[in-house]
């Protein structure tokens, strides 16, 4: 919330020091949720290599754990990829709204692709600064990408170690991070308001019917409720 | 290779090609206005419908009461403005808490 109404005039290193600090708690949970999917993986019967290869190539939470739940529960590869890649749709959207801040040069791109996730989208895009913005996607991008992969390479390791993970209220976190990064966008916009919480209603309604990722996928529609080019004017 | 890594390979693929579309258009296509600014309040729609469905929904049913009045608490906080460490704080400690006290 604060780094968001805050928009220093000057790109100097300590201005980002409460970047860090927010950043930071979501690499601990990140962490935490790395460690439990090695741990999930590994008991479930799948080599160590498997779960910690993935996590640095396919790097996506979400896509990843639907994926090794439906090759554990014996859907198969191609289900289990599907599902995956179903879920992963949404960085396309997400790459297209941040592509301008990654920054210049082919390796910044090639580089910073590979770390758009829903948690450094949101920190990006609630910064109002174009210099806080790129700097925001990159602390929480790298420091996300480090920590989960550790976390699963531990998990993975030490087995079932942490136990449930909900014991600590983890699930819980990461929903309100979003809702922190994106609770001041949605009170100051009413347009982006209009859009966004009928698509979050639509979504919900769906959820119960349709495969995992269709209904994120679907809150799209919510974008025919944007409006003319007000805006503009 | 094996179906295991086959899998990995295809769904690391596709999901870094999905990633790449943006970053690989830049400065490529300019975009018009109009589309820019649909593109950034899509990527808030994208991310309210998966904070409400993350915040309410597991497997296609309901999440249970616990995580749903953590997020809701989360959510009280960050109307509330407070820090974001308080928020997510809050939310997983309002959601341990209920668990250790037998809500699910």
């Amino acid at each position: 919330m604060r780094t968001v109404q805050r928009t220093h005039g000057g790109a100097a290193d300590p201005r980002h020091r409460d970047l860090v600090r927010d950043a930071s708690l979501v690499w601990v949970a990140g962490g935490v949720v790395g460690v439990s999917f090695g741990a999930i993986a590994v008991t479930g019967g799948l080599p160590v290599w498997a779960p910690v290869v993935m996590s640095l190539v396919v790097y996506a939470g979400s896509a990843q754990f639907s994926a090794v739940g439906v090759l554990l529960a014996g859907g198969g590869p191609l289900a289990a990829a599907a599902t995956g890649l179903l879920l992963n749709t949404r960085t396309a959207a997400f790459g297209l709204a941040v592509a301008d801040v990654l920054g210049p040069g082919r390796l910044a791109r090639l580089a910073g692709a590979h770390l758009v996730t829903d948690e450094t989208v949101a920190f990006a895009l609630a910064q109002t600064d174009p210099v806080r913005r790129r700097a925001a996607f990159w602390v929480s991008g790298i420091g996300l990408f480090a920590v989960w992969n550790v976390g699963v390479l531990a998990g993975a390791l030490a087995g079932d170690a942490l136990g449930d993970t909900a014991r600590y209220g983890l699930d819980a976190a990461f929903p309100a991070v979003l809702v922190a990064l994106v609770l001041p966008t949605l009170r100051a916009e009413a347009r982006v308001r209009r859009c966004a919480l009928p698509g979050a209603a639509l979504a919900l309604a769906l959820t119960p019917a349709v495969p995992a990722g269709v209904p994120v996928l679907a809150a799209l529609a919510g974008l025919a409720l944007y409006g003319r080019g007000e805006a503009r004017a | 290779m094996n179906a295991t890594a086959g899998m990995i390979l295809a769904l690391a693929v596709g999901t870094y090609a999905f990633r790449l579309v943006g970053p690989a258009l830049h400065g490529r296509v300019e975009l018009p206005a109009r589309v820019r600014e649909l593109l950034s309040a899509g990527a808030v729609v994208l991310l309210t419908a998966l904070l409400a469905t993350g915040a309410l929904t597991e497997g296609g049913g309901f999440a249970g009461w616990a995580r749903a009045a953590g997020v809701l608490v989360g959510g009280v906080l960050a109307w509330r403005r407070a820090p974001f460490a308080v928020v997510v704080l809050g939310a997983a400690g309002t959601a341990a808490v209920l668990r250790l006290a037998g809500v699910t």
